[in-house]
């Protein structure tokens, strides 16, 4: 079989930088190359269109309404007050004025034109922030659990978080070239200190080399018992272990986690990660490169739908590839030890850390930081942003928590919650705070139907069953994206609807609560008006008839609307048609 | 056989003629008169066409998965095993107008989501479906669809091109396969059939129909203007766009009508009925009162101009009204009051201003001027849309003094005319605005906004001619994303290599605002080589700013990158527009 058509792209671009400069000079279009557009995801961009508009745009002798996405890295997903202003001033000079925080604790922009695109990117770096590895077939945004009231043991996973980062960010200067240079020549200053964006000496990536990896690949750094990053459905992570004393002893090591996949393809599959081992904290970052050189040198880069490392490790087996890991380590790692979690999603409101400082986790329903009429949440934002002196944190749910606030000026922060209508924001029933959509229509080109426009309107009428069943506190997790590819972790949700058409959701059920355990196909190809008639008869089972403390995705496999999932391997096998009631 | 006197041939090809003509029996005469109807239509392949030769195959497909694409290559190897010369078309490559000389035809398309063409097919389909596409009455098809049967508008698509294709004048040899998502035996099945169904290959005998073009006998001009149909009328700014600019097509079939680039056209506007009604309300007058043949209401429709307001109908109006508050702002030495007056509004405002009880229609519109057509530079070139003109208008809205106003013909063509109806118009020529005559001089193009009209009818002629000089447009509007006015076919005339060079310039898509002559005077150097190397400079637009900002920046040029004094870069661009190389369209 012949190499995948990137790899070529990837050979041939000169380290990522293709021929990007020449498309951006070019003021006809608002568009890149086709290999271009491949290249532009390394540095964090993505070309879309507004999908809404391309019928209609064609007529009028327009090209589609071309604009970029932008994904800004924010490891561990903490930045300053200042940071945030200068991303809502961004989003709201440059891009289609919302903040979109994403589901691996990044910020997005969307509606960029190809003409601000520098700009932008120039500005983002002046914010101490970069786009570089947001995107494409290398290590992206490496995420960390939040915990704002763990501050002592957060400290210390952030900083993994951080280090593996800057570890695995690629070395190519094409990113300072092409964003960054003023054209005086003259090397701008890059966002981290050592930088991060410098020509290796030798004119190549020393750890990934010119072709990068076989396809993108995801790090995650988690806090039991919170698994709000999902730890499982990552290539890898790290789940710290924390001693007696408050200590970090090390990290359980996960890999082979994934979502994506294709419909009718079903050697494609979503696969929860494997504990691979133990490994102290010094080890961890080492640890992540050997994962990332046995990636690279062992994943398939024949098919891309088969190249991400759950499938190295279903084809090479967990113990062998724990042997090549270990002979690049050079070390044994350790029997992983005993860990708890009970959950993914995000505790909001207000909660006070034993150093006497306050946090506040608002819910932002889909990740969508923006001004509407009813609810001037950018606003709102905009203004605690420029008294606060914590920090902000994004998680992994698209939730954001102002943390860090001192008691004396808890008060003002409270006062303008409330005037923006944000305090609270989560009195909504526990479905809806457990629920997550990726962005699909009308800007991402692999939508097959909607999801972030959408699930908050199936919500509400799902909403009216569950406070039927008196369920309005019970949280259920509901998670909906526009294709099979997963951004939005379907797979794990006790609710999945992934979309195949316009109007039309495969809808899975039984994903643990907790994020250990994928779900089922229920129902495939179904009309999204019959989602609620079919939960319908399933909910109000479970309200009766669960066991006591009793997950809706558990009961749905005790009850035996689906059988459960053991394994990515057996995600498609065991289904069954039901019969419906609609 | 003897020849007519009017024979085109010069004599000693009639003398060929005839001796090749006699002893020829009826199949061999056949033969020979599609022999050279093939010459005549400038196809030197089917001229020499030989019985045994293969039958030329067009197999158009529309793809979006590559299922149709994959097909349409596995039906050409196919058809070449089968003595047909096979060639595959991509919808998203092609345009309609490739399919007036194809005689044979099959067409693969998909249909997708709610019954649409594939995405890159979706131009082809809309121009194969609209009344441009001309007749195709030589063509023998057949249609297989792709769709799927889960969805309402099961192969929409391919029936839309089987019925279409039928209704042009093709010949449907083999019926229609519509296939589901398990296509593979339904198209193997379809394709052998249809392979079959085409006659076998044969020298193909043309009977060439006597063609005379019927003279005109009507001359239509500014008195007797022509009844265009519109075939074809669109806003081409994209949503989000604060402006308005339509793209409208008329059609000139059977007019006898000519232009060339550079031209205007008039349009006999007709005023809206809110601003009748208004004037009718505020006068006293009848809707149905009667003025001559007509009725009041569509005289003021038609014939009068009830919106301009100058001091001249004020005066005329003030002799019959007798205000003496008007009397006094029409005073000679209260000139510039009056100006001030009158700017933003309009006769309505009068009217409403300075009442009258006892208007008659003949009284009222004794005050009126006549309503005036109004001159649109042409967008078209009749070489590339035949019996067609097209126009770029921009609807004109504002509000002054708390009332909505209108551009009158400009909101009579956006809000009144639709498709189908029929407007008054006739051409209004433009010397001073041609195309170089050589075709191989440069040309520097600056048409901002709806400047660009005439220059999209300038690349079009060129691209016809032939023509080698190069083609340098500048142009600017508010944003690129939702005004880049006719976008799609820049950048096809630049693939084309018909457009060598375009600036841009986007006045609100960043903080400070780039015009036209900040582009112009960016590549200074370039612009005054181009003029060195012969180029003509073109300017259409708005005449208030624009063409004295470019006119300026011009100067400025030839006197900073020619080494000129002020003086002498006057002198020369001066020397340039006596020359006819420097030449305006500007309003």
């Amino acid at each position: 079989m012949a190499k995948a058509a990137n790899e070529d792209i990837k050979d041939a671009s000169n380290y990522l930088r293709g021929t990007i400069l020449d498309g951006l000079a070019d003021p006809v279009t608002g568009s890149l190359s086709k290999t271009d557009q491949q290249l532009t995801k390394f540095h964090g961009i993505y070309q879309q269109d507004d999908r809404d508009l391309r019928k209609e745009r064609r007529k009028k002798k327009l090209e589609p309404a071309y604009a970029f996405m932008i994904r800004v890295r924010v490891p561990g997903g903490v930045c300053s007050p200042q940071q945030w202003l200068d991303m809502d001033g961004i989003a709201r000079e440059h891009a289609n004025g919302a903040i979109k925080l994403t589901t691996r604790q990044a910020f997005q922009f969307h509606g960029v034109i190809k003409s601000n695109l520098k700009t932008t990117v120039a500005e983002i770096n002046e914010a101490l922030l970069d786009t570089l590895a947001a995107c494409g077939d290398v290590n992206r945004n490496v995420m960390c659990n939040p915990n704002p009231n763990q501050s002592g043991v957060h400290g210390e996973v952030l900083e993994l978080a951080t280090n593996i980062s800057n570890h695995l960010s690629p070395r190519t200067a094409a990113y300072h070239e092409i964003w960054l240079d003023d054209g005086s020549g003259e090397k701008v200053k890059v966002t981290s200190d050592p930088p991060l964006v410098g020509e290796p000496a030798d004119g190549e990536e020393p750890i990934y080399g010119k072709y990068y990896l076989p396809r993108k690949f995801k790090i995650v750094v988690a806090v039991p018992p919170s698994n709000d990053v999902d730890i499982f459905v990552h290539d890898l992570g790290f789940i710290a272990i924390v001693d007696g004393d408050d200590e970090i002893a090390g990290y359980n090591v996960t890999v082979g986690g994934g979502m994506g996949m294709t419909h009718g393809k079903e050697e494609t599959f979503p696969r929860l990660a494997d504990v691979l081992g133990f490994c102290s904290p010094d080890q961890a970052v080492a640890v992540a490169e050997a994962v990332v050189r046995v990636q690279r040198d062992r994943g398939n880069r024949e098919d891309r739908t088969n190249a991400r490392l759950k499938y190295t490790i279903e084809r090479m087996g967990l113990d062998s590839f724990r042997d090549e890991v270990e002979k690049l380590l050079g070390f044994e790692l350790e029997e992983p030890r005993e860990f708890h979690f009970d959950g993914n999603g995000d505790r909001y409101g207000w909660v006070e850390d034993a150093g006497g400082n306050w946090h506040f986790t608002l819910f932002v329903e889909n990740g969508r930081v923006l001004d509407t009429d009813a609810y001037p949440l950018m606003t709102g934002l905009r203004k605690i942003a420029g008294i606060h002196c914590g920090d902000f944190r994004l998680t992994a749910n698209q939730n954001l928590i102002i943390a860090n606030i001192p008691s004396e000026q808890k008060e003002t922060i409270t006062k303008l919650l409330e005037e923006h209508k944000m305090i609270d924001a989560h009195e909504r029933t526990a479905l809806r705070l457990n629920s997550m959509a990726c962005v699909a229509l009308p800007t991402c080109g692999l939508a097959l139907a909607e999801a972030q426009r959408y699930l908050p309107s199936l919500i509400t009428e799902i909403d009216e069953i569950v406070e039927e069943a008196g369920l309005r506190h019970d949280a259920i997790t509901i998670r909906m994206t526009g294709c099979p590819n997963g951004c939005a972790r379907p797979y794990v949700a006790e609710i999945g609807l992934v979309g195949r058409a316009p109007g039309k959701y495969n809808l899975y059920l039984g994903g643990g609560f907790v994020g250990d355990r994928l779900n089922k196909l229920y129902a495939p190809s179904v009309k999204s008006e019959e989602v609620p008639s079919i939960l319908k008869p399933i909910i109000h089972d479970y309200a009766k008839n669960r066991e006591d403390g009793e997950r809706f995705g558990d009961f749905v496999v005790r009850a035996g609307y689906v059988a459960k999932t053991e394994n990515g391997r057996d995600f498609h096998a065991d289904f069954v048609q039901p019969e419906l009631a609609v | 056989m003897s020849f007519p006197d009017l024979t085109p041939l010069p004599p000693e090809h009639q003398q060929l003629a005839r001796k090749l003509a006699s002893g020829l029996d009826r199949d061999q005469a056949f033969w020979l008169s599609g022999y050279f109807a093939g010459i005549a239509s400038g196809d030197a392949a089917s001229a020499t066409t030989a019985p045994d030769q293969p039958r030329e195959l067009t197999i158009l497909y529309g793809t979006e998965s590559g299922n149709s694409e994959k097909l349409a290559d596995d039906a050409r190897k196919q058809a070449d095993k089968q003595n047909f010369k096979a060639r595959t078309l991509d919808m998203a490559d092609a345009r309609p107008s490739d399919l007036a000389k194809v005689e044979s035809l099959l067409v693969i398309v998909s249909t997708w989501g709610e019954g649409d063409p594939p995405d890159g097919a979706t131009s082809f389909y809309e121009g194969f479906m609209s009344k441009t596409m001309p007749q195709l009455a030589n063509l023998k098809y057949s249609v297989c669809a792709l769709g799927d049967t889960s969805y309402e508008e099961f192969c929409k698509i391919g029936k839309d091109f089987d019925k279409r294709l039928l209704d042009l004048g093709g010949e449907r040899i083999c019926d229609r396969a519509d296939c589901d998502v398990d296509f593979q035996e339904a198209f193997d099945k379809w394709l052998s059939g249809a392979l079959a169904a085409f006659p076998k290959p044969e020298a193909i005998a043309t009977a060439v129909a006597a063609t005379g073009a019927v003279p005109a006998e009507v001359v239509y001009d500014k008195k007797n203007p022509y009844q265009a149909e519109v075939l074809e009328k669109f806003v081409l700014n994209g949503t989000g766009s604060s402006k308005e600019v339509l793209h409208v097509e008329l059609s000139l079939e059977g007019s006898g009508l000519t232009y060339e680039p550079g031209d205007s056209l008039g349009i006999y506007p007709e005023n809206r009925s809110a601003d009748i009604d208004a004037i009718l309300a505020a006068t006293g007058l009848k809707a149905n009162a009667k003025l001559g043949d007509k009725t009041l209401a569509d005289a003021l429709r038609t014939d009068f101009d009830i919106t301009t307001l100058s001091p001249a109908v004020a005066l005329k109006y003030n002799k019959i009204v007798g205000s003496e508050e008007l009397e006094h702002l029409l005073a000679k030495d209260k000139k510039e009051e009056l100006k001030e007056w009158i700017y933003g509004r309009q006769l309505i405002d009068l009217v409403e201003t300075f009442p009258n009880q006892n208007w008659t229609p003949e009284t009222f519109t004794g005050i009126l001027r006549k309503l005036n057509p109004r001159l649109y530079s042409i967008a078209s070139s009749l070489k590339k849309h035949e019996n067609q003109v097209h126009l770029t208008i921009a609807a004109v809205r504002y509000c002054t003094h708390g009332r909505d106003r209108v551009g009158v013909c400009s909101c009579y063509v956006a809000d009144d005319l639709q498709i189908g109806d029929k407007t008054r118009v006739f051409f209004h020529s433009n010397k001073n605005f041609r195309l170089p005559e050589s075709d191989d001089t440069p040309i520097i193009m600056v048409g901002p906004g709806t400047g660009i009209a005439p220059f999209r009818a300038f690349v079009e002629e060129r691209v016809s001619r032939n023509a080698n000089g190069k083609n340098w447009l500048f142009f600017g509007d508010q944003h690129f994303t939702y005004d880049f006015l006719y976008q799609l076919e820049w950048l096809d005339f630049r693939k084309e290599g018909a457009l060598h060079d375009i600036s841009l310039a986007f006045s609100r898509d960043q903080k400070e605002k780039i015009y036209v002559q900040h582009r112009l005077r960016e590549n200074g150097k370039k612009v005054y080589d181009w003029l060195e190397n012969g180029a003509n400079f073109y300017v259409c637009g708005d005449a208030s700013r624009m063409a004295k900002d470019v006119h300026q920046t011009l100067m400025d040029i030839v006197a900073e990158h020619g080494g000129k004094s002020p003086e002498d870069a006057k002198a020369y661009v001066d020397a340039l527009r006596k020359a006819k190389r420097y030449q305006r369209d500007v309003y």
